[in-house]
């Protein structure tokens, strides 16, 4: 086929395009996924008892505000790695703000806490139970998110894949912590990340594989 | 530089929009600018520009949902001419990676109109796709016929033409990239 038959093959009949078709895309991923792993929270884990009091506590807040700020950033970085052309700009700043201030929450508490009780705060009584909880909470998103990113054009697949696992893993985290009890900010620099990073590295991982085009 | 870089962007803007003869426009040059790059950056393998230019065609019909319409047309057009190309390079050894500084303004720098043939033919690929996405793309891309008379003539819905015209042409650049 002769180059000027393809061009002329590829107008013929081209439809109108939308706008906002990316940011559509993420918005109907995110809400699928979040439904689906607070449905899956609910069914296998339950609400923690002590909500009501939890609420009260800023803590709670803190740890909603973590993993809510990254999955914000991490989006923003999604829906323009999915474009060719345009660079990650400041989300990428964006997402070490909740790193730093929950690490600083951390050293301030283990450097207040006697050192016998440091490595209590820091294990905490569910650590291994919440990096698997965050990833099987974050799977949903991750599948929904992928195939999100699938719909636009990465050129940088590694990259690409590593926001949407991170996009994931913080959807998962944002409802894991309606179930976890913990509330040390030591515990929640460990393993909240640790959890949300487990996806970030599939993601990374699959992301050449996954999202060619 | 800026003339023609927003000469070609109101092309494609209007053709986003549903303007047939604006598109055309849009893609004719935009063939003829990536030609002349791709010859630039491809100077050892020759052969290959062509089909490079209509693979990169392709990805930007395919992706044109991506453009935002605030974005400068050379960064997207170049982001898809290099992803295509190393890309290129990664199928032709595997090992080989171009890591030359690209610049980013050569893109619309100069023309080359002289098409030459392809040495892959996408008409062939075409007829390795299933009837679900070979007939909407002959009838309505090929032919002509708009998405209701080829809905008549194959007895699909018209969704289901647009829908197989759309994974038809993703499935294409898929097939050209094996």
């Amino acid at each position: 086929m002769h180059t000027d038959q393809l061009v002329t093959m590829l107008a013929q009949g081209a439809e109108p395009v939308a706008r906002r078709a990316s940011g559509r895309r993420f918005a109907a991923a995110l809400l699928a996924g979040s439904v689906a792993a607070v449905v899956l929270m609910l069914a296998l884990l339950g609400l923690r008892p002590d909500l009501r009091e939890a609420v009260r506590d800023a803590m709670f807040w803190v740890k909603l505000g973590v993993p809510a700020l990254l999955l914000v950033a991490g989006l923003v970085a999604c829906t323009r790695l999915g474009r060719p052309g345009l660079r990650i700009g400041s989300a990428g700043a964006v997402l070490l703000l909740p790193v730093a201030v929950i690490w600083l929450l951390a050293a301030f508490a283990l450097d207040s806490a006697p050192a016998s009780a440091r490595v209590a705060l820091v294990l905490g009584d569910s650590s291994a139970a919440c990096v698997a909880s965050i990833a099987l909470l974050a799977t949903p998103t991750f599948i929904a998110v992928f195939w999100a990113m699938k719909g636009l054009a990465p050129t940088r697949p590694a990259l690409a894949g590593a926001f949407s696992g991170l996009v994931a893993g913080a959807a998962g985290a944002l409802v894991y912590s309606w179930h976890c009890p913990e509330m040390a900010a030591p515990f929640i620099a460990t393993w909240y990340l640790l959890g949300i990073a487990g996806p970030a590295i599939v993601g990374a991982l699959l992301g050449p594989v996954l999202l060619r085009w | 530089m800026s003339g023609r870089e927003d000469e070609l962007r109101s092309l494609l803007v209007r053709g986003l929009g549903g303007d047939g003869a604006s598109y055309h426009a849009f893609l004719k040059d935009l063939s003829g600018f990536l030609r002349a790059y791709l010859r630039g950056r491809l100077a050892g393998i020759p052969d290959e520009v062509e089909d490079l230019v209509q693979e990169t065609l392709l990805a930007v019909h395919n992706q044109r949902h991506t453009y935002d319409r605030g974005q400068p047309l050379t960064a997207w057009v170049h982001a898809i001419a290099r992803y295509k190309m190393i890309d290129l390079f990664r199928r032709r050894s595997g090992r080989e990676v171009l890591h030359e500084p690209l610049d980013d303004d050569a893109l619309f720098a100069a023309s080359d109109e002289g098409a030459r043939e392809a040495r892959r033919d996408l008409a062939v690929l075409l007829e390795q796709l299933p009837d679900r996405h070979r007939l909407p793309i002959q009838y309505v891309k090929i032919d002509g016929m708009s998405v209701a008379e080829a809905a008549r003539v194959t007895g699909m819905s018209e969704s289901a033409v647009k829908v197989g015209i759309h994974r038809g042409l993703k499935a294409l650049a898929a097939l050209v990239r094996q």
